[in-house]
């Protein structure tokens, strides 16, 4: 397979502020590559840079093996879809559309051929007369990828495209969104902060934290085997329990919780004995009043404080004996657990090999954590 | 109930609009009213005649002149055009916000001063004893000193000066609501420079420069001053024409034929200028 975009220790400084760390990234032809950060963490950043917009500090970006260094924006084989998509008021549709291949100087038979077939491909035929200001959220977002894609570039940068929409049409977007590019096949290479959008419609996800990736992964690599405490946090829901690692006599770690209990723990993890860890277990993990005593499950008795009912996603809000934190844990929605309410006493268990730690770290997702 | 605060709403409003009415009657609409008058009435007699206005017509250094101020006040605003755009789009764009502010005063500062005192100030740098002649006597470029006023360069770009704030402030106004994302855009989808302002940029400030346009176009056309001070005589003005003939050969009839004139035809030339480019006033105004 082709490579198609290749990031090579790419770093950005604005004067002593360090956007971007010595970012690596290669992404294959084709295929849907996102960036997921929280704010700030310098993905927009990256993205300019690779657009052309902003010259790196160090590293080098290649597109399909042809270094970009000294090339301007409108001469990089990328196009950028805006996050306010930038539509050009003055223009309609069709013209939108067009100004990419007017401004490489084609005939206007071939324009039109083009701008019919992209505007059909992306759902919106006979559209082309209208003004920008007729058009729904939704449109508006499809012609600002067609604009982009009308020019067949190597990589189609998209920079949180979604972000201004209502939560029922972002959910629609990320479906059109995936189907579009597996239609099109261009590489897409997509800015979040929502890993929502990202694990959704995404073949591999960055997870950038701080001007650096933590890790690159497939979203099920990154959901089940996070690399990083921020990471496992990030990508979606978990449970943080805070720890103190200890070794046993046989020379195995176990994790000693707030309230004084042991668990155990499983995988190959970087440990060391003494040390405050973050044990991270998923809501799903966690088995309300599990059967069996399996050797590898840990159980700790706990408190329901809340029933948080929504439907196939409904959980449990829990508080274990003895320290004072707050757990999810997945309410399967099968009528077994139907008898449960505010303050009934639970067992909850997970298996040791579903828990993941890391050393603590000292990093905040939102600024009220 | 309802026709009470009827009645309030409506004394407020006689109370406030009186003076305004007042202003605008006595002040504007019944002098021009008796201008009105006078343009259809001959030298001595009293009888409606349409002589002074086809005296317009009839005699070529009347028409002639009013040709060549119209053509020059087009050109002014073409270049105050030119020079407008860019200042505006380094104050709206380039500059910070700090800068952007005191280039902004930097641009006001001028017109504290009369225009009287401005023009004053240009013809101290160039006339034939002033300052630039001097200086370049005195640098061995120029052998003896040169007569720079009294040309239509000078009266023109004296004009372009005295005139280029009224198109700079509608630029910038439009021009601070354009978003960088559009130029952005544009650059990313393979445009130039030059492709950007004339497909972007101008095309989103076209109200302000039309307004800014007709507010210049009015301005140089019914200039007294300048023309006269940096044109000199041979200026051959329209303004010119209004005042000779009402101050120097006591002809108020002719004079105000000639002032209906200016405004009839400067009014069909913006008329048809918007017809050319699509603009219609009330797009512009708003």
């Amino acid at each position: 397979m082709q490579i198609a975009l290749s990031v090579k220790n790419v770093t950005k400084r604005f004067g002593d502020f360090v956007a971007v760390d010595d970012v690596s990234l290669s992404v294959e032809d084709g295929k849907f590559f996102s960036i997921l950060g929280p704010s700030g963490c310098g993905k927009t950043t990256l993205l300019r840079m690779i657009a052309g917009f902003y010259e790196q500090s160090g590293g080098t970006i290649e597109l399909r093996g042809q270094d970009m260094t000294d090339v301007e924006p409108n001469k990089r084989p990328v196009n950028l879809v805006f996050q306010n998509l930038a539509l050009f008021p003055m223009m309609n549709v069709y013209e939108n559309i067009a100004f990419g291949l007017r401004r490489r100087g084609e005939k206007s038979p071939a324009i039109a051929k083009k701008v019919n077939g992209l505007l059909e491909r992306v759902g919106l035929p006979g559209a082309g007369k209208k003004t920008i200001d007729q058009l729904s959220g939704g449109q508006r977002q499809r012609i600002a990828i067609a604009r982009c894609l009308v020019l067949d570039p190597t990589v189609l940068l998209l920079d949180e495209p979604l972000g201004a929409l209502d939560a029922k049409l972002r959910e629609h977007m990320k479906v059109e969104l995936k189907k579009l590019q597996a239609q099109v096949g261009t590489t897409f290479v997509y800015i979040t902060h929502d890993q929502s959008e990202a694990m959704v419609m995404s073949d591999a996800v960055a997870v950038m934290n701080a001007g650096r990736f933590e890790q690159i992964g497939t979203p099920q690599e990154l959901y089940h085997n996070p690399a990083s405490s921020f990471v496992a946090q990030f990508v979606g829901n978990n449970n943080k329990l805070r720890a103190v690692m200890h070794k046993d006599e046989r020379g195995g770690f176990f994790a000693r919780y707030g309230n004084g209990m042991d668990f155990k723990v499983d995988g190959a993890f970087d440990l060391s004995g003494g040390d405050a860890y973050d044990l991270f277990v998923r809501p799903e993990s966690l088995v309300i009043n599990p059967v069996e005593a399996k050797q590898e499950l840990n159980v700790m008795p706990a408190a329901v404080k809340a029933i948080l009912f929504d439907g196939g996603n409904s959980r449990l809000l829990v508080t274990p004996d003895g320290f004072a934190d707050e757990l999810v844990v997945a309410l399967p929605q099968t009528k077994q657990f139907d008898h449960i309410r505010a303050g009934d006493r639970v067992r909850i268990g997970w298996d040791a090999s579903k828990s993941v730690c890391f050393k603590r770290a000292d990093w905040k997702i939102y600024d009220d954590e | 109930m309802t026709t009470n605060r009827k009645r309030r709403i409506k004394w407020g409003f006689v109370v406030f609009f009186t003076p305004v009415f007042l202003w605008l009657l006595l002040l504007i609409v019944l002098p021009q009213l008796e201008l009105l008058r006078l343009s259809f009435v001959g030298t001595g007699g009293s009888g409606f005649t349409l002589r002074n206005y086809l005296a317009f017509f009839k005699e070529p250094i009347y028409w002639l002149t009013f040709v060549r101020t119209a053509s020059y006040a087009i050109l002014v605003t073409l270049i105050v055009i030119v020079v407008a755009l860019p200042v505006s789009f380094y104050i709206t764009k380039i500059a910070r916000v700090r800068a952007s502010g005191f280039l902004m005063v930097l641009l006001l500062v001028p017109f504290w001063v009369s225009e009287l005192i401005r023009v004053y100030g240009w013809m101290i740098l160039l006339r034939e004893s002033g300052v630039i002649n001097q200086l370049l006597v005195r640098i061995g470029l120029f052998r003896q000193p040169v007569e720079m006023l009294y040309n239509d360069v000078t009266m023109i770009m004296g004009l372009v000066y005295t005139s280029m704030l009224f198109m700079v402030i509608p630029v910038i106004g439009v021009m601070e609501g354009l978003d960088d994302a559009l130029i952005e855009a544009a650059y990313d989808l393979g445009a130039k420079k030059l492709a950007i302002w004339r497909t972007i940029i101008i095309p989103y400030c076209m109200p302000g420069i039309i307004s800014g346009s007709i507010i210049v176009f009015m301005l140089v056309l019914g200039s007294y001053l300048t023309p006269n001070l940096m044109g000199g005589k041979n200026s051959l003005w329209f303004t010119e024409q209004i005042y000779n003939q009402i101050i120097i050969y006591f002809n108020w009839n002719q004079g105000a034929a000639f002032g209906f004139l200016l405004l009839a035809l400067s009014s069909l030339i913006i008329w048809a200028v918007l017809r050319l480019t699509g603009q219609s006033l009330k797009k512009v105004i708003k």
